[in-house]
């Protein structure tokens, strides 16, 4: 559905967006991660057709947004950083010029207004002056906006921004559904929302993309994924270490937090290290409180890959 | 074309949904006839045209029209609904046109709210219409000319005082180059090329013209020349932004 090739833009001399190559087709929603001025908001824009490419070219269902930039738009919804919206107008007579703009009048018009006041649930606000909106419903009109036309490509630029939390599980929830119906770009900064909405993800950073795959295996790539964590109620940090350091299973261990009721260490496997650290355990009489085996968490993964210096804390 | 009229629609809803077109057209009213009938000295003169109405025009529009121009891309800007409006299946020559369309329509609707004056002199004598059609003909093309002229000036900042004040600077320029007194000045020292290529780009010979009741071509061109100037020069500082 949406295909870019050798993507650069540069302003300047400073250079942007940086040969990215990816595509996204129907049925996926891909997660845009990345540092502020990482370049994601340039690549929407680009994508979107507003800003011309210094080179690459972008395809949109089919569609060249350079040569055909009119039958590309028509067939993207898309919601600009900020969700700049026009104050002056009332919420209703906003979505009704979005939709005359997008070639929708009388009953096509009337219906394409309920289902994403439905959608985005406006209802409250229909009659409101744009000015006098809170930060969310403004966000869930721009948000309309987009979908009005019911668009096969979604672009949606940091979607959840300033929204409450539930505000943000709702617009998750509708990016998700849409989800398999479309195909749907969105940038944010919160990586839980990758996790809950994404089938993948693309890590941007400097214009290059960093990181490409679905959120487990973006989580497989964390420094700690693998890695065992156990607490311990009744030995002291003195007697547990060389117990655990004789282990063949070990590559390494360190503690993580030690207290006078319980230890608790992190263990790097070699292989599996599972049932050793079981059987070592009854062997010299653990009271095992809490185990749990680290599946890796994207924050770590999105630290280790765009702060490359940063050596991860212990 | 539809989409055209979905913009203009749009930005004429936007000049009666604030107070801008009411303030503008309260203004504009209560000064055109100040200055018709107290400075003007209408009835003293004694002859039933519209002379002493028209006149003050320029000068009217001179501040009023980048007033009433200032907003249309300035605001975009600054609310970044550019981006929106530009990424919507538009081109950008769509969007130019219905901005200036609908400006140019709000200026309409002020200037025919003037006809008690055409009533009054037909009621007082025997005007010669023809020449009063001409007069509201030239009086609309200035206005779409400086309307052009802000319209472009309102595309390079998203600041409106600027942009106003910019309008206001070009339009003004353009009233004086015409005029004797500083064409004289200017001849002065400058070759007569010179001094002729200013007399011709100012606005006041043709609007002048058209105020005697001539109907010439050559003034229609003028103002339609400074028009699609100014509309062309719009879409390459759209573009620009973009770039």
């Amino acid at each position: 559905m949406i295909n870019v090739e050798h993507l650069t833009k540069t302003f300047g001399a400073k250079c942007a967006v940086d040969d990215v190559t990816f595509s996204v087709s129907k049925g996926e929603v891909l997660g845009f991660l990345g540092p502020n001025g990482a370049g994601k908001s340039t690549s929407m824009r680009m994508i979107t057709g507003y800003l011309p490419p210094t080179s690459g070219t972008i395809t949109v269902a089919g569609f060249n947004v350079a040569d055909q930039p009119l039958e590309a738009r028509r067939r993207i919804g898309y919601l600009p950083e900020n969700a700049p919206i026009y104050s002056d107008m009332s919420v209703l007579g906003f979505l009704s010029f979005c939709a005359e703009m997008r070639g929708l009048f009388g009953s096509a018009k009337k219906d394409a207004i309920d289902r994403v006041v439905q959608l985005c649930f406006l209802e409250r606000v229909l009659h409101q002056s744009v000015d006098t909106l809170s930060k969310g419903f403004r966000h869930r009109t721009c948000l309309a906006q987009a979908l009005i036309h019911d668009p096969e490509v979604l672009i949606l630029d940091e979607p959840t921004d300033g929204l409450d939390p539930n505000q943000k599980y709702e617009v998750r929830t509708l990016i998700r559904r849409m989800g398999s119906e479309k195909a749907i770009i969105f940038s944010t900064h919160i990586l839980e929302e990758v996790e809950a909405a994404c089938s993948r993800a693309i890590i941007i950073d400097q214009g290059k993309i960093v990181a490409n795959g679905t959120p487990d295996e973006l989580k497989a790539q964390s420094p700690f994924a693998g890695n065992v964590i156990v607490t311990v109620g009744n030995v002291s940090k003195a007697q547990l270490l060389p117990q655990i350091e004789a282990l063949k299973g070990v590559e390494k261990v360190w503690i993580v937090a030690e207290k006078p009721e319980h230890v608790t260490f992190q263990v790097v496997p070699r292989g599996n290290v599972l049932p050793e650290l079981l059987e070592a355990g009854t062997r010299n009489a653990w009271k095992i409180e809490h185990l749990d085996v680290e599946e890796g968490r994207l924050d770590d993964v999105f630290r280790s890959i765009t702060l490359p210096d940063t050596k991860p804390a212990a | 074309m539809k989409t055209i009229w979905t913009i203009a629609k749009r930005e004429l809803g936007t000049y009666f949904t604030s107070p801008v077109a009411y303030v503008f057209i309260v203004i504009f009213l209560f000064l055109a006839g100040a200055f018709t009938f107290m400075v003007g000295r209408f009835f003293d003169r004694g002859v039933a045209d519209l002379l002493p109405f028209f006149l003050w025009h320029p000068w009217l529009y001179l501040f009023l029209v980048p007033a009433a121009g200032m907003r249309l891309w300035s605001e975009e800007l600054r609310l970044g609904t550019m981006e929106l409006l530009l990424t919507m299946p538009v081109t950008p020559w769509q969007a130019i046109l219905g901005k200036y369309l609908a400006s140019w329509i709000f200026l309409a609707i002020a200037l025919f709210l003037t006809f008690p004056i055409v009533i009054t002199v037909g009621y007082l004598g025997h005007p010669d219409y023809g020449r009063i059609f001409c007069g509201y003909l030239g009086s609309l093309m200035l206005a779409g000319a400086f309307l052009s002229i802000a319209l472009l000036t309102s595309s390079f900042t998203r600041n409106q005082v600027v942009s106003f004040i910019l309008a206001v600077v070009v339009c003004l320029f353009l009233i004086l180059c015409g005029w004797p007194p500083v064409t004289d000045a200017v001849s002065n020292w400058a070759p007569a090329w010179v001094v002729d290529g200013l007399a011709s780009i100012g606005v006041m010979t043709h609007f002048d013209s058209l105020q005697r009741g001539v109907l010439d071509s050559r003034d229609l061109l003028f103002f339609g020349s400074v028009i699609v100037f100014c509309l062309f020069a719009n879409s390459v500082v759209l573009r620009a932004h973009r770039a």
